[in-house]
């Protein structure tokens, strides 16, 4: 029997552990404010994994630049937004963009000229079967910083570009679910719907709520986002000239005047539909007598 | 040289009998292989991210390896006291140096070999392209690169009292040479003289390292670095290991061996 004491005590105390944990499981969730749903880098890292998505996000840029890329010491010559990364060939953000990253400059020294025998210098972005390589990071960076805007619209667009349509939704609903006041996510999301879905109601009805989420964001801020009004209104007024709401498409590009950078062009068009709207209905044809 | 020769075969040896590189190995193997098998957007193209973290967990572990196991070498043969039968033998102070750095220096080849024929191959199934003379030239310049470091704590196991203190210290400065090594001498311009004088002389002082890592051309399918620049590259860091190879003796042979 004294041999036994110390395992019934083992196994007493290995009996009362298994019973408080049943009990405390419940509670215990409750203690913290994390949920099930965490993932694991949310778990590791906290609050400072937001540094990480940044990092990560700017892998991405790298990535698309195939390594050529500006320093921390090259600061001043760092692209100062994300337009270049979903900018077409001869777009103005492009060109803009192809001034910034001639940061090199001549070597100062012999170890400079010497040195950039080993390090890439040249200014190319990813095409053809590469341009996959920037989603890795982009999904990475959305992972950890789910209210990173720009990461679920920079990753639409290139997964729009590779014809994974499903995937694009996909990844725009989640960042709409984490960023339910986004304007840019319901662009992009709008700009899917019309241009691969072909569906106008849907995307009239997404950039409307994009259109309504700006204005209660964006109109009393003293540096408002014109750009994006621009993009939003631009496309609006299109769908609403298709269906022939030409007071509507005017009203709308009167907004886009204030953030586009061609006002005289859309001044134009403008005038075309007040003289479309001016314009006596054609008449109903004769009734045969 | 048989006597260099025979020191470094025991230094190698200790490589393979400690677990260090085993665990290195591995981690880098896991941590690799866990990336390589996640599916971003069920696509199956990308391959530059998992090049690009193999490639740093393979830096890592290589400057891991050359610091841990050079920084022992001097202190530990003085600590169990084996530094005096093996200077008995006779054996010169010199080639106890240049055996220890030859033997860490191999070790360091022969984990490197290691390391980049597991990145081969894991780059090469998933890019299935096979650019062997980019990998090896890859290797050779990082194989310098760490000559360099293991003459650095080298001469910093003889200077400083502690392995530990050594082996920070020489983190410390080749992080700090990798990642601002090229652009002293712009921070040099920026500032106001003496300073200015000073901060260029450190910028032509210092060993180059980052030149050696050209992990960016191997990622992005970059032309490699050519012949001529490879063995001015090699010639340069020869230079480097021979200067503070020599620091080290200058130290060790007026050096008292008892702790």
């Amino acid at each position: 029997m004294r041999k036994l004491g110390p395992y019934l005590i083992l196994l007493l105390l290995l009996t009362a552990g298994f019973s408080l944990a049943t009990v405390l499981q419940e509670r215990v969730s409750g203690w913290s404010n994390r949920g099930d749903s965490d993932n694991v880098l949310k778990v590791l890292l906290g609050d400072g994994r937001r540094l990480f998505a940044n990092h990560f996000f700017v892998q991405a840029d790298i990535s698309f630049h195939s390594g050529y890329y500006p320093s921390i010491f090259d600061q001043a010559n760092r692209p100062k937004d994300n337009r270049h990364l979903t900018a077409k060939e001869g777009e103005p953000a492009a060109e803009e963009h192809e001034k910034q990253m001639n940061f090199l400059g001549p070597p100062r020294d012999w170890i400079e000229r010497f040195g950039r025998h080993f390090i890439i210098t040249g200014h190319t972005h990813l095409e053809g079967n590469n341009r996959s390589e920037v989603l890795p990071w982009l999904k990475l960076s959305a992972e950890l910083d789910p209210q990173k805007i720009e990461t679920y619209t920079v990753a639409a667009y290139w997964l729009r570009d590779l014809g994974k349509i499903k995937e694009a939704e996909r990844f725009l609903r989640e960042g709409f679910l984490n960023n339910p006041e986004s304007y840019e996510i319901l662009l992009e999301l709008g700009r899917l719907y019309y241009e691969h879905n072909h569906d106008v109601a849907r995307a009239r009805k997404i950039w409307d709520l994009a259109l309504r989420r700006w204005s209660e964001q964006e109109a009393a801020n003293k540096q408002p986002d014109l750009l994006k009004l621009d993009q939003i209104a631009v496309n609006l007024a299109h769908l609403e000239e298709q269906e022939g709401k030409l007071a509507r498409a005017i009203q709308l590009l009167e907004l886009c005047k204030k953030g586009s950078p061609h006002p005289e062009a859309l001044q134009k068009q403008i005038d075309e539909l007040k003289q479309k709207l001016a314009a006596p209905p054609p008449s109903a044809a004769p009734e045969a007598r | 040289m048989k006597t260099v020769l025979a020191i470094s075969g025991i230094v190698i040896k200790e490589l393979y009998r400690r677990k260090d590189f085993y665990v290195l190995f591995v981690l880098t193997a896991v941590i690799t292989l866990l990336m390589g098998s996640v599916s971003f957007f069920h696509d199956t193209n990308s391959v530059r991210y998992v090049k690009d973290i193999a490639l740093l967990l393979i830096w890592i572990s290589a400057l891991v390896i050359a610091i841990g196991t050079t920084a022992r070498q001097i202190p530990a043969e003085r600590e169990n006291r084996t530094i005096f039968p093996l200077l008995a033998k006779p054996v010169t102070r010199w080639q106890v140096i240049l055996g220890k750095f030859a033997g860490c220096w191999l070790a360091c080849g022969l984990a490197l070999i290691v390391l980049y024929l597991f990145f081969g191959i894991v780059s090469g199934s998933r890019d299935h392209h096979w650019p062997l003379l980019n990998f090896c030239t890859a290797l050779w310049l990082h194989w310098v690169m760490l000559g360099v470091v293991v003459a650095f704590v080298l001469l910093g196991s003889v200077v400083f009292t502690a392995p530990s203190s050594n082996a920070t210290i020489t983190f410390i400065v080749v992080l700090g040479i990798l990642f601002l090594g090229r652009y002293l001498n712009q921070v040099a311009l920026q500032q106001p003289e003496p300073l200015r004088s000073i901060v260029y002389g450190l910028y032509f002082l210092i060993p180059h390292l980052e030149w050696y890592d050209v992990r960016d051309l191997i990622i992005y399918d970059q032309n490699l670095v050519g012949w001529m620049d490879c063995a001015l590259a090699t010639l340069y860091a020869v230079i480097y290991m021979a200067v503070f190879l020599l620091g080290t003796w200058l130290v060790f042979r007026r050096k008292a061996l008892n702790l």
